[in-house]
């Protein structure tokens, strides 16, 4: 009997019409866990580099975490993982709702899609019973009216539904997946799905999902319930209330966004308003809030409420469900100071089922073009005076792939080069082709710099968490946070502890400060945090991502092996998610992905250190068993049992490679226009067709 | 005197996370804990998120008939079925019964834990959208019948006594 996992995939193939049931080698559990780490797994050996994102031989992988729908808090995590059209790397996002614990109890961990339907379709997973069913006359619904057409049609109220709206169906390059309030929205996966000729699939699971040793794994859910508790009523001292306690980003209960509004930039990525956040704007922002938010919300099985029903008869909207920092991305995007626009223009985007990262800096971008004469009236017919309204219209443009929206459907990187006439200035804040958060800061950060380059999934709010964002001024509260702080490593305790201690003293400052041994560990400890919960399924907002979270390196060892009956230790976890972080790797750098492409935008730190970020680049890949090109060595490889790994690279001559020392992202220009032509030419053919 | 037990359920604070089915579902497992299966749950979390309804019921008694209409009920301007806040096992939905049997499922209040203790879905719903209570009131304790006996008792209902004495008969031949 397999436990916690069910041991069998769904392998769907949409040119063919099949449907089979796969048993799973129960040892890729041991070596990967699950969710993205046997995804990767089942990429590298299935997807050769040479296959583009929209072939039919490209893989749309659906897989429930490891834990996902065991009774762990908030182990409901679907990883959707698949070739992205937008970066050309492996692409893989991430939602939490109900969807993974039902595709469990339906009795699969994932569902691996190939090939493409001539038709829209949509899949029904109904335990045993799987279809493949006609979606033509979903065609352009929205990704909630998608959801309740399905559910009425299937006489299933409680089948949960993921789908993509017109935008998926367009292949827009930052098109989501939706499932009601969670969306995996990163690296076009929606595009993905749009292509592959998949409206949306449905499930509904009725069976049992077994757990090893039942008694081991009770005690630790309950202690993790009593720490979110413990949690709750104990928020971190000293750091902004969004900051304070666990969950995601709690921006749906909150009130008080100062922390964003002024540290984050505006327009495209753009100005800091440091002094935005006025006692005026609090008390107006908060009448909107709680006019707005009819309900607050969880994912399965979570008591957190990070999202929230979002519904008011003055805002003239139907109502949907918002999670997070979707609230501020396109009131900052547009540069307009108020929230109900946020909530309005938020409802559609949803609806279209885009990414609300990328879209507003799409449009923001799109405006300076225009206020740049980039762009003109030819372009933008009709084009609003004001930003909000402007927002409006280019959302409309951008899903339908409607004139220039066509080229701004392939986001900020592509656009500009398809634009050209100086359109490149412009894309600033995207690495690896996709746009980042928008912030732009003073000083270089060692650690942020770090994450920024090297990280596989690119978004840092997937790479960071564990540490303040900036040192405590206090000593008090430095000691008080360093006395009880289970969460750190074995043999780390003493040097994290003295770094927070010592952070913020004369000479212990950024970017020259830790020593880099340190700011090595912090990294990795960091990311490994989320390797291990992008396997297991366990939501980052109550494990890698906030402050002292109720999951960490000690508790979920014991969690995984008491629920699946494998015996992995501290060490061992640490192993599987250095395997797991190392495969994703390979798979990249098998795409091409080498060192020239690891770096922020020039603009994101105000003072930059050019010898200083080259030795950061060279000791860190070092460290991780990289090569100089940070090409993981056929040692680090091999001693992961990766050997085939290392074996694909040296039959591709990529360790042979001339190394080319690439000081600016310009010198790589030409042969990125390359790919930027053969993209926009492809696009149009593919947008003929539809 | 006897001693009733309540849950107490407001369907304000409930956020529809469904913790409580899986806790309830994990305990009933045979052995205990060793499955999930909100299926098996004897407490269920009703909802229709754009309506924002949001109901968590608890399994009650099994009915071999369904009602024969239907009211609609509105508070605060939100529609409910009638059934939404229905306890029972009934022909008329698949809501409380077993998936595989098909056999009637119904809350017991966790009382193989420890009196103070109290159900586990309330433990488990740390937003207290359910509370545990209980109150002494007039009136003898009753003798509660076991799960076997509900399962039975169901399935003579259903079939009649002697068609399950037949069954059981044959079964225990074979």
């Amino acid at each position: 009997m397999r436990y916690a996992e069910t041991g069998v995939n769904l392998e769907i193939d949409l040119s063919r019409g099949s449907i089979d049931r796969e048993a799973s080698d129960p040892r890729l559990t041991e070596l990967h866990l699950g969710g993205l780490g046997t995804n990767a797994k089942i990429l590298w050996d299935r997807v050769p580099p040479e296959v583009d994102p929209f072939s039919p031989d490209n893989l749309l992988i659906f897989s429930a975490g490891l834990l996902a729908g065991t009774p762990a808090t908030g182990a409901n995590r679907t990883i959707v993982s698949t070739l992205s059209p937008q970066t050309l790397f492996m692409a893989y996002s991430i939602m939490g709702g109900f969807w993974a614990p039902e595709l469990k109890f339906a009795g699969y961990d994932k569902v691996i899609i190939r090939g493409k339907s001539p038709n829209l379709v949509y899949l029904w997973i109904n335990d045993d019973k799987v279809e493949i069913r006609d979606a033509s006359h979903l065609r352009g619904k929205s990704s909630l009216e998608t959801a309740e057409f399905i559910r009425q049609e299937l006489k299933e109220p409680k089948a949960q539904v993921a789908t993509i709206g017109l935008a998926g169906e367009n292949r827009v390059y930052f098109a989501s997946i939706e499932q009601g309030r969670s969306s995996a929205s990163r690296g076009g996966i929606g595009a993905v799905m749009g292509d592959k000729g998949l409206k949306a699939i449905a499930v509904r699971g009725k069976k049992d999902l077994n757990i090893a040793r039942p008694d081991e794994f009770m005690g630790l859910c309950n202690e993790v319930l009593q720490y979110i508790q413990f949690r709750r009523d104990n928020p971190i001292k000293g750091v902004p209330p969004i900051l304070a306690g666990i969950g995601s980003p709690q921006e749906m209960a909150i009130h008080d966004e100062q922390w964003h509004t002024t540290s984050f930039s505006w327009g495209n990525a753009r100005y800091r308003r440091k002094d935005f956040w006025t006692k005026e704007t609090a008390k107006k922002w908060k009448r909107i809030q709680d006019k707005a938010v009819e309900r607050l919300i969880s994912c399965y099985n979570c008591p957190m409420e990070c999202g929230a029903l979002i519904a008011h008869p003055s805002l003239g909207l139907s109502k949907y469900m918002m999670k997070c920092y979707s609230k501020l991305t396109y009131v900052m995007g547009a540069m307009a100071d108020d929230l109900e626009f946020g909530f309005k223009i938020a409802g559609d985007a949803q609806g279209y089922g885009v990414d609300s990262y990328t879209t507003p800096q799409v449009m923001a971008f799109t405006i300076e073009l225009y206020e740049n004469g980039i762009l003109t009236d030819k372009d933008l017919p009709g084009f609003p005076s004001k930003n909000e309204e402007r927002f409006f219209y280019l959302l409309e443009k951008i899903v339908r792939r409607e004139g220039i929206g066509d080229v701004l459907a392939n986001g900020v990187y592509w656009a500009a080069r398809q634009i050209g006439k100086g359109a490149e200035e412009y894309d600033h804040n995207t690495i690896k082709k996709q746009e980042q958060i928008p912030i732009k800061l003073g000083m270089l950060n060692p650690i942020y710099y770090i994450m920024w380059s090297t990280g596989e999934k690119v978004n840092i709010t997937q790479i960071e968490g564990q540490l303040p964002q900036a040192p405590f001024l206090a000593k008090e509260l430095r000691e008080e946070f360093v006395r009880e702080w289970p969460q750190i490593p074995t043999g780390k305790e003493k040097r994290f502890k003295q770094f927070i201690l010592e952070w913020g003293d004369e000479g212990k400052g950024l970017p020259f400060w830790p020593p880099l041994d340190l700011v090595f560990d912090l990294v990795e400890w960091q990311e490994t945090m989320h390797y291990i919960d992008d396997a297991t399924g366990i939501c980052a907002g109550l494990s890698s991502f906030p402050i002292k979270p109720p999951y960490h390196i000690h508790n979920l060892p014991k969690l995984i092996s008491s629920a699946t009956g494998l015996d992995i230790d501290e060490d061992r976890l640490w192993e599987i998610a250095k395997r797991n972080r190392n495969l994703l790797r390979a798979i990249n750098i098998r795409k091409g992905m080498r060192r020239k492409d690891e770096r922020p935008p020039d603009d994101h730190w105000r003072k930059r250190f050019p010898e200083f970020e080259a030795e950061l680049h060279d000791k860190y890949y070092k460290f991780k068993g990289w090569n100089n090109e940070g090409i993981p060595t056929k040692e680090t490889l091999n001693e992961l049992g990766l050997d085939y790994v290392s074996q694909d690279f040296e039959q591709r001559g990529v360790y042979k490679e001339k190394k080319v020392k690439v000081a600016k992202q310009d010198s790589t220009k030409s042969e990125e226009e390359k790919v930027a032509k053969k993209g926009s030419k492809k696009e149009k053919s593919q947008g003929n067709k539809q | 005197m006897k001693t009733v037990k309540q849950i107490k359920i407001d369907v304000d604070k409930c956020n529809g996370c469904r913790a409580c089915e899986t806790i309830c579902s994990a305990f009933h497992a045979v052995p205990k804990y060793s499955s999930t299966n909100p299926e098996r749950s004897r407490i269920r979390v009703l909802f229709d998120p754009l309506k924002n309804i949001y109901v968590p019921v608890i399994a009650g008694e099994y009915t071999e008939a369904e009602c024969n209409g239907r009211n609609i009920y509105t508070i605060n301007e939100r529609e409910y079925d009638e059934c939404a806040f229905c306890r029972a096992s009934c022909p008329s939905r698949d809501l409380f019964k077993e998936p595989d049997s098909g056999l009637p499922l119904k809350c017991d209040m966790c009382e193989e834990r420890e009196p103070e203790e109290g159900p586990l879905c309330v433990e488990w719903c740390i937003n207290d959208a359910l509370t545990y209570e209980e109150k002494e009131e007039e009136g003898e304790e009753e003798e509660k019948p076991g799960e076997m006996e509900i399962g039975l008792e169901s399935l003579v209902k259903k079939y009649g006594m002697k068609t399950v004495k037949d069954t059981l008969a044959r079964m225990a031949k074979g």
